[in-house]
């Protein structure tokens, strides 16, 4: 048993003599390391472990959960004991409690999250790492002017889960991201734009020119950009911009948002719900996957959970508590937020690729919208509305003839997984979200 | 302040040597300058939903962040908790962006002195209250809410406050303290009718008591106008597509100053360039009907500090005067590497973060156009007056927000409602189209959180009822 997890036992321990009738804790370690370059010069260089210990207790079918990052012996028990108070003080909600003795799995899978050749990586190495990225990026063009730097982030985390029925886990992860941020400059004004290589492995990362060359390359192409007069057109999402739309569905098909009913998708497990080329799953299993895990924080077991199966929801997501609440099993998609208390959160969330080529999709629009970033947060789960900033490219004739911005796209998320027309072969992991570039009929694009 | 001291001081048996080893160690590479960010933290949240507490949750947060500079070079480390030998270790890591071969001179660090401004006194802190009269807030507001209309279906109530005591010093040896209390309500209302479902929200806060929940901002007037969004929706039209004329509503439509110009005026993108708005000052960006503020000074305000995350006093810094662009919104480094003033915009989310330039409270001032004359001057336009949350591109200049409770305007009437869509234009020529400032500056009920970097900090807006002569608005009806 880790350090870590005799320490959630002993938090256990003193929340059930004070009174507690159940209780589990999390606790996370997280050793960082960042580092970003700007214009060829380190900017800033940040190294820190930080701890957080994560408290939910049950009195009864009371709750209350607390965190700190404070892991002084006596501040965590005075803590413990100040949660057990505030449990006294809440209601009885019949769905409150631990997940069920079934859910827990005996021994983790290796999802291979660690990668121990990240340790012999010196620090002199990882801030080169970001000096050839940035580098990459202001020698594609003479146009790259500017940078707003180039970051490389490292971090092992340990976590630790434990209850009162007896559940002690832990497992250790580690995750690298390599960004870069160019400016290009014409007469028409400045453009921004990023890519970053994402990974838990050393092998899996990209090559820092490559990432340097593609984000150059994503800003250049914005040059110019102006807006397009108003129309209803097909929309391509690329494989960034489609992963912020499964972000939409994922908040849709969170269990919580189902039993508070602010979903578009309340009362539709069974019923065709997008269209019939669609597939999504949450994955926790995916080995090495950014959002793989052997358990949630909630000690459940994760898996496969099959969501839209060609065009048809199938489940929703859940922590314990919304499990119960619904009549469902628990998924393994249970979070403890910042302030300790449990949420919904995707494994691997993502959209399977489809047979077409990214130019194919773009080879088969006559007229429309290549978007390629959204901005802000016009989107509506309750009801599906949808209506964000777009910057993107034109499309005549299957090709790319010039840059657009300042333009809103809109429509409804509910027609959108409808009219999802074509999908990429191209899934996109940056995270534990995903998708391949899609390709939807059409949708309101408002600009000049 | 005593109280800050003897946390520090006293709690946590912190002494003026200890602080001073703390910065030599920091220095001990050579770097220009380095400080000690000291922070405890306390958070609770309380969670209404379906007419019961679902749960209260406490939070604690410990830490110290070091920070030293080397020319344009930051190094940044921090501790989760004030053991002498973690704070030693996190000064010599944040000492090796330096790299100097000779120590500094050593610093000497003058006893704290408490600040004489204190812009939220308050009897008792967020920390100190009774859990049952926050229970209360919440149980009123469920009331309220389901009585307002019986498609009322689903009501959601969360309080949240905080506790936050900051002690920084500086290699300057200065010290400062300050202890900042925030507190929020927030109601979210789900009305059904017909198989439609529609959200309304309202929410308001402040660093204060919670003697800010009367008047206006009484639990039973918020819950009512959230529960009013959520039916007043079920009614509402598809929003216009395409540019057209728009009149802000007082406010927390403000939003707009704070997308459109204040990112763009934070000292860190123009010092590198890659603002939009960067080597503008001087130059007219405005309609000369615009005069914007920044104020972090401001009473009670949720985006309003004693001191900022750098330890020096806020302002009122003039960023637009009658259309002319005046001047940026500064933390430390960027003032230094300018030779621009401070104003007081150093912030951080807390000790785990570098402190970047940030705003505060962020406004426009009055004119002088009755609300009403503006709305009858539009032929045919969008009334917007409540918002969710913008986003801007600082290099592009290209920003949105999105109006959740907006309407039609035909000839010069306000008419119906309109579902929730997003206003996109251009940060530095929008204001440029601004024809009428009504007369009355309103600010917002304290409820904004601006994200950068991935760090989040409280801020507050405000706005006089304004017309723009054309925006690109966001719908789906042609």
């Amino acid at each position: 048993m880790s350090d870590l997890q005799s320490t959630a036992q002993q938090v256990i321990d003193r929340a059930k003599k004070d009174g507690a009738t159940a209780a589990d804790v999390l606790i996370r370690e997280d050793d960082s390391f960042s580092v970003t370059v700007r214009m060829g010069e380190i900017e800033t260089l940040k190294q820190a472990i930080s701890r957080k210990v994560m408290l939910r207790v049950f009195v009864g079918k009371r709750t209350a959960a607390s965190q700190t990052s404070d892991l002084t012996p006596a501040v965590i028990q005075a803590l413990v004991d100040e949660t057990v108070e505030m449990a006294r003080l809440t209601s009885d909600d019949d769905s409150a409690g631990l997940p069920e003795p079934a859910v827990y799995r005996n021994g983790a899978p290796d999802l291979q999250l660690v990668d121990r050749s990240w340790e012999t990586v010196t620090p002199a190495q990882r801030i080169d790492f970001a000096i050839r990225t940035e580098a990459a990026a202001l020698s594609t063009d003479k146009a790259i002017t500017n940078s707003e730097g180039a970051s490389f982030e490292y971090a092992r985390s340990q976590v630790a889960v434990a209850n009162s029925l007896g559940f002690n886990g832990a497992y250790e992860g580690t995750t690298a991201a390599l960004y870069c941020v160019p400016i290009a400059q014409s007469s028409e004004g400045m453009q921004r734009d990023h890519w970053v290589s994402a990974a838990r492995h050393q092998d899996q990362m990209d090559l820092p020119e490559n990432i340097g060359r593609k984000a150059a390359e994503r800003a250049l192409r914005r040059l110019g950009a102006r807006k397009v007069p108003t129309a209803e057109v097909p929309v391509i999402f690329d494989p960034l911009t489609a992963r912020s739309l499964l972000g939409h569905l994922f908040e849709a098909i969170s269990g919580s948002a189902i039993y508070r009913r602010g979903s578009f998708l309340i009362d539709q497990i069974g019923q065709p719900v997008a269209a019939e080329n669609v597939t999504i799953v949450d994955d926790a299993l995916m080995p090495a996957g950014l959002g793989s895990i052997p358990f949630d924080d909630e000690g459940v077991s994760t898996r496969l959970t099959p969501i839209i199966e060609r065009g048809v929801l199938k489940n929703y997501l859940h922590s314990a508590y919304t499990a119960r609440k619904l009549g469902a099993t628990p998924t393994g998609n249970g979070t403890r937020t910042a302030s300790g208390s449990v949420t919904i959160g995707p494994t691997n969330f993502y959209l399977k690729p489809g047979s077409y080529t990214p130019e194919e999709i773009i080879g088969s629009t006559k007229n429309g919208l290549y978007v390629v970033e959204l901005i802000g947060f016009g989107v509506n789960t309750v009801t599906g509305d949808y209506s964000r900033g777009a910057v993107g490219i034109w499309v005549e004739n299957g090709k790319f003839v010039r840059p657009v911005q300042e333009v809103t796209i809109a429509g409804n998320l509910r027609e959108m997984l409808n009219n999802i027309e074509m999908i990429g072969n191209d899934v996109t992991f940056q995270g534990s979200i995903a998708a391949p570039t899609l390709k939807i009929r059409n949708m309101v694009i408002s600009g000049e | 302040m005593e109280l800050t001291r003897s946390i520090f001081f006293q709690t946590y048996n912190l002494t003026v040597s200890d602080l001073e080893t703390y910065l030599n160690e920091a220095l001990s590479r050579g770097g220009d300058y380095a400080d000690l960010y000291f922070e405890y933290r306390i958070n609770h949240s309380i969670v209404l939903e379906e007419q019961i507490i679902k749960s209260a949750t406490k939070s604690v947060g410990l830490g110290v962040g070091v920070r030293v500079i080397s020319g344009e070079k930051t190094g940044y480390a921090y501790s989760d908790d004030l053991n002498r030998e973690n704070v030693i270790k996190a000064a010599r890591t944040a000492a090796f962006i330096a790299n100097a071969s000779t120590e500094g001179g050593k610093i000497r660090v003058s006893a704290p002195l408490s600040e004489e401004r204190n812009l939220y006194p308050i009897p008792l802190l967020p920390a100190e209250l009774e859990i049952s009269s926050k229970i209360a807030l919440l149980q009123e507001s469920d009331r309220a809410a389901r009585a307002f209309d019986s498609r009322i279906t689903q009501v959601q109530a969360s309080y949240v406050d905080e506790t936050k005591h900051v002690l920084i010093v500086t290699s300057d040896g200065k010290a400062a303290w300050d202890l900042q209390p925030m507190v929020r309500l927030n109601v979210m209302c789900i009305a059904e009718e017909a198989g439609r479902r529609q959200s309304g929200y309202q929410g308001a806060g402040g660093r204060r008591g919670l003697d800010i929940f009367t008047g206006e901002l009484d639990p039973k007037a918020i819950a009512c106008e959230s529960a009013r969004q959520a039916i007043l929706q079920l009614g509402a039209v598809d929003a216009p597509a395409g540019p057209m004329e728009v009149v802000l509503g007082p406010g927390w439509p403000g939003i707009l100053l704070h997308e459109a110009i204040g990112h763009g005026l934070e000292a860190d993108f123009n010092r590198k360039k890659t603002s939009a708005f960067s080597g503008l000052v001087g130059q007219k960006v405005a309609s000369e009907l615009c005069t914007v503020v920044d104020d972090g000074t401001i009473p009670f305000r949720r985006g309003s500090l004693n001191m900022d995350d750098e330890g020096n006093p806020t302002h009122q810094t003039i960023l637009i005067e009658n259309g002319t662009l005046r001047g940026y919104l500064q933390d430390r480094l960027s003032s230094k590497l300018m030779g621009l003033p401070l104003t007081g915009n150093g912030r951080r989310q807390s000790y785990d973060h570098i402190p970047l330039p940030r705003m505060t409270n962020t406004f426009m001032m009055a004119g002088d156009s009755a609300p009403e004359d503006i709305i009858k001057s539009v032929k045919k336009g969008l009334y917007a007056v409540q918002f969710g949350g913008g986003q801007v591109d600082i290099t592009s200049g290209k920003f949105v927000f999105s109006a959740s409770e907006a309407y039609l305007i035909e000839d010069g009437h306000i008419t119906a409602p309109v579902k929730g869509a997003t206003l996109i234009g251009d940060g530095p020529t929008v204001l440029r189209q601004v024809r009428a400032v009504g007369s009355h500056l309103k600010l917002d009920h304290g409820i904004g959180i601006c994200g950068k970097d991935g760090q989040t900090i409280p801020v507050g807006v405000g706005l006089p009822t304004i017309k723009i002569r054309e925006i690109t608005v966001g719908g789906t009806a042609k």
